[in-house]
């Protein structure tokens, strides 16, 4: 975290962590959407989604197609820009870090380094710190969590399984980090030490997360979420928002349901308005089971 | 005394952490009836169009308006955006303050920055840390606004017109909790 300081200015501590991770901490509480078009992005946006995911394909048919999944066409990420006034967020490929560079050079407002591309590099993510722009990026659990954070990520989320619209990794995923914190304040200063070692996660920041009781940036939940109660389940189990991919626009009425996530997001310790939220959204996206998935297609077990 | 944080959407927590480090009650807002018994409000930062088209849909909008004024009202970035009488596009508003915003009026993500502000009627002499993510600015603000800081290019970042405050930053975010309480005494002078 970088200090403030000089006097009354408009251009100092451009790009500071702060500011990086401050934009997250104004997406609390909402609901981040994969749009493929401007189009969609506008349904989004009148939808009440706090940022969009720009990209050419929503997981599921990523997932459908096979083959690499690189980022998108920087134009078409500028299409969105231009339609939206909320966050714009894109993705750039694990390791990639000249992907990261042009996603910069556009101007999006966050990028994610995702597993839902195929990887660049099978060892090494980027180096985030880097960059102005802040970075958000896929866990399955804290040491998973907090490497990211040591790289520079802003923002963290976990992975889930994207383009299955099934909740239950994401659960395991978010259960996992938080039950992790939940041990890691229960134990004695004198363990933590090991811990760090057998999580693989950088020491100073395993000592900032044990004082604070919660992952030092923000967290939210992503992959498999589908329908408000979805939403709302992860917003009670403890995350500080949620990203939907496919569960939108692969549904009956986007519009609807988008809106309807939204509520839940927000009300989501309120049974009456969740139940109210629920009704006559449509279809649902048409799901896979994960456990019916291999582990080789498990995207989730792309990250280092 | 209670105050409530409009709890929508955006960094509500953040607020009530820092309202009950100061020792004072803090409520999350979502319905109208939970503005019972609240001696003021804050908007939190988050997103204009997220926070406004949630107000609409639980019916806040009036009750919301009612609220003002009577009690402190104070609106961080996003807040103070649906604060405003007028930001040149078409996004639900409160109207509350006789001010025109621009939204994003710094640029986009990689523009957000940090300074350092002098702010009138601010306890102490150190200059206030303000945090800027894609912030609004002030672009007019009608007599009887009184802008209480401005960045170093004459830009307008926070103002105050009678128990309303707004500021374009986010004293959330940072560890100072000199703007809080200048909030909490405008909160508790109207209830006197």
């Amino acid at each position: 975290m970088s200090d403030v300081n000089g006097s009354n200015g408009s251009t100092g501590g451009v790009g500071s962590f702060k500011v990086k991770a401050g934009l997250a901490q104004m997406l609390k509480g909402g609901v981040i959407m994969d749009v493929v078009t401007p189009e969609q992005a506008v349904i989004a946006e009148e939808a009440g989604a706090c940022a969009v995911m720009a990209l050419e394909r929503v997981p599921a048919d990523i997932r459908r197609d096979g083959g690499v999944a690189r980022m998108s066409d920087p134009d078409m990420i500028k299409g969105i820009i231009e339609a939206v006034s909320i966050p714009v967020m894109a993705k750039a490929r694990i390791g990639h870090f000249v992907e990261a560079q042009i996603l910069e050079a556009i101007g999006v407002d966050y990028i994610d380094e995702s597993e839902v591309l195929t990887p660049a590099d099978e060892e090494y993510h980027i180096y985030k710190h880097d960059y102005k722009v802040p970075f958000v990026c896929g866990c399955r659990n804290l040491g998973e969590a907090l490497r990211r954070i040591g790289e520079g990520a802003a923002m963290i989320r976990t992975k889930g399984e994207a383009g299955t619209g099934d909740v239950v990794h994401a659960v395991w995923h978010a259960r996992t980090v938080l039950s992790d914190i939940r041990k890691l304040q229960g134990m004695p200063t004198e363990e933590v030490m090991t811990f760090a070692k057998e999580i693989g996660a950088p020491f100073e920041l395993v000592m900032q997360t044990r004082e604070l009781g919660r992952l030092p940036v923000v967290n939210f939940a992503a992959g498999g979420i589908a329908t408000p109660a979805d939403a709302a389940l992860l917003m009670q189990i403890g995350v500080d928002g949620v990203f939907v991919g496919s569960g939108i626009f692969k549904s009956g009425d986007p519009a609807k349901r988008a809106r309807a996530i939204v509520e839940a997001t927000t009300h989501y310790n309120n049974p009456e308005i969740l139940a109210k939220v629920s009704e006559n959204l449509g279809e649902a996206m048409v799901g896979i089971n994960v456990s019916s998935l291999p582990t080789e297609e498990q995207l989730s077990t792309r990250g280092w | 005394m209670k105050i409530g944080v409009l709890a929508l959407q955006g960094a509500f927590h953040e607020h009530i952490k820092m309202l009950n480090q100061l020792g004072v009650e803090a409520v999350e807002v979502r319905l109208p009836a939970d503005l019972d018994g609240l001696s003021g409000l804050i908007i939190p930062g988050g997103e204009s169009t997220t926070i406004g088209k949630l107000a609409v849909i639980y019916k806040l909008m009036e009750p919301l308006r009612a609220f003002a004024a009577k009690k402190a009202v104070w609106g961080t970035c996003a807040g103070m955006i649906f604060m405003a009488k007028d930001i040149g596009i078409d996004q639900p508003l409160l109207g509350i303050m006789d001010i025109i915003v621009e939204r994003n009026a710094f640029g986009r993500q990689v523009d957000s920055f940090e300074t350092a502000l002098n702010i009138d009627g601010l306890s102490g002499d150190k200059p206030f840390p303000a945090i800027f993510i894609r912030a609004p600015r002030l672009v007019e603000a009608q007599a009887g606004t009184q802008i209480i800081s401005t960045l170093e290019d004459g830009t307008a970042v926070a103002a105050k017109q009678g128990n309303w405050l707004v500021t374009s930053f986010h004293p959330e975010l940072t560890g100072d909790d000199r703007m809080h309480q200048m909030f909490i005494d405008m909160a508790q002078a109207m209830n006197e």
